[in-house]
């Protein structure tokens, strides 16, 4: 089946790396909103967005929590740019177990930035950066209609990583039967 | 639960090795709010007036302040404690940065040091996991380069550490603490953290800071939000670009120089170059700066950028802020580029960038002077930046006359004699101040220099305007919007005060007027190094977006302390008496407070006792500048006034 080509609103930040001048503020509110009860607590070790910052050679790189990941990837790379080196993972959003990043600090479980959905007033990192590193934008792209459903993904893809493929297919047929 | 704050300090006796996980009492928190007032507390409990700097039983704190690792924007400071080896009196320097945020999170609200180790260690916080380790292998090297072999060897790029350099280490007496773009300087508590055998403080942390009434308190980081942006766009007309916004001023911003270069001192805060400022100079100086800045930097959680990463060629990079920029190159009569560069080499030295430059410009004067001679100096180069260099080598080493170079204008003057203290020309209460040569007294800064138990003057001063502004309509501009004021008497202070005539300096504003003035300003400087918050954003600027008004809302929701302005104001009293009460009983008394002799040309003294008078009396001091029974005992402070009955200093 062919899918239908359809135009979506996707959510984005547009991270202005010469303009973040490395304070931590987006750390400090995303935790903060994301803390239950609400603002409740805050600690940066929970937040989704992190800044990758080495003020002697300049490099301020902040990054958003993206997908989870069981292994890591192949990427040792270096970037030059400006005549700075960045690793490569100083732009991956991925939560991985090569590094501490965007994961729980004592469950260990993954974190993912949401773009504070639940928020009236969007992204509460971009409205904490002052100095307009980071940049909310909506742009339309047209996307293939039949995506299927992201988060039952990872979530499923969690459980197979956990108890393995073939268990969780048991399981599932086991539960289709008695359903 | 304990809201804000974490409950607990981390004592570590370094000649023991013994390290301790301390719960600490609420009802301190309460009375002494945290940061300075639990320092204070400390110190005046723990270090009688017997112990010198440098005797084991000296305490070494860093204290967090209350509101640090919270969400509100700017509240970040460290404050360092202890009893400083130049003044012998009660030092606290506050540092910026990362530092303090960080220890909040690993669980800790101070790190109290005493004892001595005997060879070079370090400490590692790492949440609840504390170790002491060798740093025999970072002996000698600079403070920048040790955080970064720190956080190499622990494979910890984010942990945040606090470092002395070879100035620390060598027990220099105006040696700072480095830590990232901050530093806590004055006071010589990195000769302390040295003479303790402690390199550096390392923390890293991932728990928890709790906050009693979340809702509330976000709605008021929010509006602080708002107000900086407010301010941001709304700078205060009529008064100079480093004083009509917000932050620490600007200086890794602002190239327009011309008014430090021509109103400070040059050399040993002795000349003033009236017309230095020229075409070609701010080009030169412009193309310095912006071709070695490569970034403005801030403190955590703070938009200012106060700070500045510089790379000079040639040179490793540093970071750098505030007038440090200029006190070198004022000192030697030099230009930007060797401010910047020599700057580089004081950082990684760990000094004091107000007190450094004018020991070696004093140095000179005496050299100049014939009370020093070339013997004196073996080797030294001819030309200005030279010299400079060679005496900085020298004190951080405490070689030959950097030995004593190295305890500061004012014991080195006692040393050297021969008339030497008449060069040690600009010190209060024995610390190098701000080469500033003023022409007619003005009564506010008379009194602040006076009785500030902070040193620096930037530490003291803020709020008010320094000056008058020569326009009524633009005073009546200035005042509508100003809700900072405790009172709205505080306005009319201002509008009434005029550039010339009968409401102008020295007699106006009037005795009174001035000590509320004066009361008001040390008052908020005292809240923020209790809470934390960096005076950029508080007590410095004019119209802020902290201040007494807000102040309370953040500490009763933040912290869950029930808290009103009155409550506040007599908080942050009984802590300001307590720092004067340590340092009472260490001697210090009203003659100690003084500026110095020629600060201003023109000198004013019936008026100046009768402004200390009055200011003694507002602040419930005897005439000698003691703390009477009276208002001890209002304060809650009974055990002190028992204490210096005891002692003789109060009479029963
Ligand atoms: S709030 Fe903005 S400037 Fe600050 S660290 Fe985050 S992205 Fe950078
Ligand atoms: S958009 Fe929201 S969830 Fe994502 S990083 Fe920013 S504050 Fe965190
Ligand atoms: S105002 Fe400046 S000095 Fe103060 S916290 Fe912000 S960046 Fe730091």
């Amino acid at each position: 089946m062919k899918a239908e080509k359809k135009t979506k609103i996707v959510k984005t930040i547009r991270i202005d790396v010469d303009q973040c001048n490395g304070c931590r503020a987006c750390e400090v509110i995303c935790s903060a909103v994301h803390a239950a009860p609400k603002f409740s607590s805050n600690n940066p070790a929970r937040s989704r967005i992190r800044i990758i910052r080495d003020p002697l050679r300049d490099i301020y790189v902040p990054v958003l929590a993206g997908e989870y990941t069981v292994a890591e990837c192949a990427g040792r790379d270096k970037y030059m740019i400006d005549g700075k080196e960045y690793d490569e993972c100083s732009f991956c959003r991925a939560s991985c177990p090569s590094r501490e990043e965007f994961k729980e600090p004592d469950s260990g479980l993954p974190l993912k930035c949401d773009m504070c959905e639940d928020e009236e007033d969007g992204p509460q990192c971009v409205k904490w950066c002052l100095v307009d590193a980071l940049i909310y934008e909506e742009r339309e792209e047209e996307v293939a209609e039949d995506e299927g459903p992201e988060t039952l993904e990872i979530g499923l893809e969690s459980l197979a990583d956990k108890y393995g493929l073939e268990t969780l297919m048991e399981t599932m047929a086991r539960m289709a039967k008695k359903g | 639960m304990r809201y804000a704050e974490t409950g607990f300090n981390l004592e570590i006796d370094l000649t023991r090795g013994n390290i301790e996980k301390v719960a600490t009492d609420p009802r301190d928190t309460e009375l002494y709010l945290g940061g300075l007032g639990t320092n204070a507390k400390l110190l005046w409990d723990r270090v009688p007036p017997e112990v010198e700097a440098f005797d084991p039983e000296n305490l070494l704190i860093f204290g967090a302040g209350l509101l640090c690792g919270t969400p509100a924007t700017g509240c970040n400071r460290t404050i360092v404690s202890t009893i400083s080896p130049q003044t012998k009196l009660m030092a606290f320097s506050m540092m910026g940065g990362f530092w303090a945020p960080e220890l909040k999170y690993a669980g800790f609200d101070k790190v109290v040091l005493r004892g001595k180790s005997s060879e070079l260690v370090y400490i590692w916080i790492n949440n609840d996991k504390v170790e002491i380790r060798d740093a025999s292998h970072l002996k000698g090297k600079g403070a920048v380069e040790t955080a970064e072999l720190i956080q190499k060897e622990l494979n910890q790029p984010k942990a945040q550490v606090a470092a002395i350099g070879m100035a620390g280490e060598n027990r220099v007496y105006y040696a700072s603490i480095e830590q990232g773009r901050s530093s806590a300087s004055r006071g010589g508590i990195g000769a302390v953290m040295g003479d303790k055998g402690v390199k550096a403080i390392v923390v890293r942390g991932t728990k928890d800071i709790n906050i009693a009434q979340p809702a509330e308190y976000l709605g008021l980081c929010n509006e602080v939000l708002e107000y900086i942006k407010y301010r941001e766009d709304h700078p205060i007309p009529g008064v100079m670009p480093i004083l009509a916004g917000l932050g620490s001023p600007q200086e890794m911003k602002v190239h327009d120089e011309k008014w430090h270069t021509e109103n400070f001192m040059w050399g040993n805060s002795r000349t003033r170059r009236k017309d230095f400022w020229n075409d070609e100079i701010a080009e030169e100086w412009t193309k310095t700066m912006e071709d070695s800045r490569t970034r403005l930097i801030s403190c955590y959680n703070c938009p200012m950028k106060c700070g500045a990463t510089i790379s000079m060629p040639g040179l490793p990079t540093y970071m750098m802020k505030c007038f440090s920029k200029l006190t070198y190159t004022m000192a030697a009569f030099s230009d930007l580029d060797f401010g910047l560069r020599i700057a580089q080499k004081a950082t990684e030295y760990g000094l004091d960038g107000f007190s450094t430059p004018q020991v070696m410009a004093f140095a000179l004067e005496l050299l100049e002077n014939g009370i020093l001679t070339d013997d004196d100096f073996p080797g030294m180069p001819d030309d200005s930046e030279g010299r400079f260099y060679w005496l900085l080598d020298r004190i951080v080493r405490r070689e030959g006359i950097g030995d004593i170079l190295a305890d500061g204008t004012y014991w080195a003057a006692l040393k050297i004699g021969k008339g030497a203290d008449a060069y040690a020309h600009n010190n209060i209460k024995k610390t190098e101040q701000l080469p500033l040569k003023l022409s007619m007294l003005n009564p506010i800064y008379f009194l602040m220099y006076s009785t500030g138990e902070k040193m620096n003057i930037t530490q003291i001063e803020g709020q008010f305007p320094q000056a008058p502004f020569p326009k009524r309509e633009h005073r009546e501009k200035f005042v509508e919007d100003w809700i900072q004021v405790p009172d709205d008497r505080f306005k009319q202070y201002f509008l009434d005060w005029e550039p010339r005539g009968e409401n102008s300096m020295p007699f106006y504003p009037t005795v009174p007027m001035v000590c509320d003035i004066v009361d008001w300003q040390e008052r908020m400087h005292y809240i923020d190094d209790a809470l934390g918050m960096c005076a950029g954003l508080s007590s410095f600027p004019l119209k802020p977006p902290y201040h007494i008004h807000n102040y309370p809302k953040f500490i009763t929701s933040g912290a869950g302390i029930e808290m009103d302005e009155e409550k506040l104001t007599k908080a942050a009293k009984r802590y300001r008496t307590l720092v004067r009460a340590v340092n009472i009983r260490r001697g210090m008394r009203r003659a100690d407070e003084a500026p110095p002799e020629n600060h201003w040309k023109k000198r004013f003294p019936e008026l100046e006792t009768e402004l200390l008078d009055a200011y003694y009396e507002l602040k419930g001091w005897n005439n000698d500048g003691i703390p009477t029974t009276e208002s001890l005992q209002d304060l809650g402070l009974d055990y002190v006034s028992e204490d210096f009955i005891k002692r003789g200093i109060l009479d029963k």
